[in-house]
């Protein structure tokens, strides 16, 4: 860790825009190095082809069993697998930080695909809490619903439900971009710090409370605002990429883009200890 | 965090006894202190099933004592005293613990609040159910173990809720293991996943109407609230709806009565429900492993969302 705080790749990374912020003390700063864009792979990642496809049948493993399962499919070079009868499993899928394309044929349970950088991965059923949580880059599709806290603290990449999510959806992100194709409960948004969400059905109460930053895109109604969450003004340029963004998603193909509400920050919670009470009490 | 699962079969019967023991079991992760069971039977509807207990099972702690069989011996010949005097003739006797008493009763009376006053002024006597389906069956231990013990798979009936339990808020033991009967209406059974935060604050209230509490578990508050509400009128429906703004805190909660099987969640949506809803079939849990065990193939299944009220009826 110790040449990554040089000089050279800090102005290099910021002079492309990537970031602004400039750490100190003894927080560790691990910049992004263009040049290694080509060659950066995770300790223990495989190299794989997705012309290799296998199946897995996990109806009788464990969680730990199956995920253990795929990284040594992975290691033998397939690019592309297939599990069979997940049957609502928990934890199945977490930590994958390879290329790889996942397919699984039924429903998962909580914390699903937790913690992946990297895999394309298609859920042919529902997830259950927190899918996706962490999600650092690459697709996560879902064709039904999801439950609770879906996709919460994810950093990037893409995460796709075609049916109806629970509450809390965007807890924490950071980064990436969710799409639901139906409806999302309550506190959709909460405290999200970047990223973008897109909700083509109904949301419920508290959309959007207490974010820092990051925009959210509603289709349908809005139950209720949270706490500095404010309209903005749809532009052409938002309605390009939510047209591309869906495409993506291969869900709203007819859906009336002009009709979309964007919601972002008030940003009158930022800096909140140096406000005033009065000022406190205004914001929220 | 515990683990509630509940189903009903609709037009027909089923083995709930079975199927709610795997579904159950399926969550004994999120807590298997106790375990217990609401089970709704095909009966003739003519006798009150009482099922009462005479002692409790003790478990780490709880404010209760282990006692001596003939202690539980002593208590029941003074039901049994109680019962003849009030003109309930018990038709069929089981006991499958030394605490543990299942009675049918022959027995006609409109309001079960005197009945249950009578009965429960026996020191270390608790009625777990009263009604002419409803039994309640709790114990310590997972699902599997209740039900050996109890021999529940073989039950069959229409509906059944159940809670799988891990003691944060009061002791181990049966007086606080769910589900709670709806104190005193026939056939009204309550499980709850959760935590209540002005549990005191309500049971002053109630208690001050006449209403009785037996454990110090917060989650009995939703079976007296209940019936409380009903008790002044109100539908199963009405009064679950009125327990959104009424409880303060994080729940999931079932209801079930003789011909029904409802849901209820708080508006923060702080605790998960999976539910299954087809033509003859609703099926709900905690997680969705629970309705895989009693239905492996692929299905759709949803998240209710906040503040969300259902009822269905048999």
């Amino acid at each position: 860790m110790g040449n990554l705080k040089t000089t050279e790749k800090k102005s290099k990374a910021q002079s492309m825009g990537m970031h602004t912020e400039v750490l100190t003390g003894r927080t560790q700063q691990k910049f992004f190095n263009p040049d290694e864009a080509e060659n950066f792979y995770y300790f223990g990642t495989y190299d794989v082809d997705f012309n290799k496809r296998t199946d897995l049948d996990v109806l009788n493993m464990s969680a730990p069993e199956a995920n253990k399962e795929i990284d040594n499919l992975m290691s033998q070079g397939y690019g592309t697998i297939v599990i069979k009868n997940p049957q609502g499993k928990h934890s199945l899928g977490v930590g994958i930080l390879n290329k790889l394309n996942l397919i699984f044929e039924g429903s998962l349970g909580y914390f699903g695909m937790g913690s992946c950088d990297g895999p394309i991965v298609r859920i042919n059923g529902r997830v259950g809490w927190s899918c996706a949580e962490n999600l650092m880059a690459g697709k996560v599709v879902i064709e039904k619903n999801a439950g609770s806290c879906f996709g919460a603290a994810i950093r990037g990449g893409d995460l796709i439900c075609k049916g109806s999510v629970g509450a809390r959806t965007g807890i924490d992100m950071k980064g990436g971009t969710i799409i639901i194709g139906g409806d999302a409960g309550a506190f959709t948004g909460f405290m999200m710090q970047r990223g973008r969400i897109i909700i083509l059905g109904d949301v419920g109460i508290n959309l959007g409370d207490s974010m820092y930053d990051g925009t959210i895109f509603v289709g349908g109604e809005i139950g209720s605002y949270g706490s500095d969450a404010v309209d903005s003004e749809l532009t052409s340029s938002d309605q390009d990429w939510l047209r591309r963004k869906l495409k993506v998603a291969e869900i709203g193909e007819n859906f009336d883009l002009s009709k979309m509400k964007k919601i972002v920050a008030g940003k009158k919670l930022w800096n909140y200890d140096n406000l005033e009470p009065t000022e406190k009490k205004g914001a929220i | 965090m515990c683990g509630i699962a509940g189903l009903i079969h609709r037009g027909k019967s089923s083995n709930v006894g079975s199927e709610l023991q795997g579904m159950l079991q399926a969550l004994k992760h999120r807590g298997e202190d106790s375990t217990g069971y609401a089970l709704y039977g095909d009966t003739d509807g003519k006798n009150f099933i009482m099922r009462f207990k005479v002692g409790e099972n003790v478990g780490e702690g709880s404010s209760s004592i282990m006692e001596d069989v003939s202690v539980y011996d002593e208590r029941k010949k003074i039901v049994d005293q109680t019962l003849s005097e009030m003109g309930a003739k018990i038709v069929k006797e089981e006991r499958t613990l030394p605490y543990s008493l299942r009675y049918e009763l022959e027995y006609n009376a409109k309001d079960l609040l005197e009945f249950s006053q009578k009965v429960e002024s026996i020191p270390g006597v608790e009625i777990l159910s009263m009604g002419k389906s409803l039994e309640v069956i709790k114990d310590l231990g997972n699902a599997k173990m209740v039900c050996d013990r109890y021999s529940l798979d073989k039950l069959v009936g229409t509906h059944a809720i159940g809670h799988a339990r891990m003691a944060t808020e009061s002791g181990v033991d049966i007086k606080s293991a769910h589900p709670f009967w709806g104190y005193p209406f026939s056939d009204v059974s309550v499980v709850h996943n959760g935590q209540l935060t002005n549990y005191w604050n309500n049971r002053r209230i109630l208690e001050n109407k006449g209403m009785r509490f037996m454990s110090e578990c917060d989650s009995e508050l939703i079976a007296v609230y209940i019936a409380q509400k009903m008790r002044e009128g109100a539908s199963l429906q009405e009064g679950m709806k009125d327990s959104l703004t009424g409880l303060d805190g994080v729940f999931t909660y079932f209801v079930a009565t003789k011909n029904s099987l409802g849901m209820a969640k708080d508006t923060m949506a702080a605790k998960p429900l999976v539910l299954y809803e087809s033509d003859d079939l609703v099926a709900m849990g905690s997680e969705e492993i629970a309705i895989r065990s009693v239905l492996p193939q692929e299905i759709d299944t949803y998240d209710p969302f906040d503040g969300e009220v259902k009822v269905w009826e048999i």
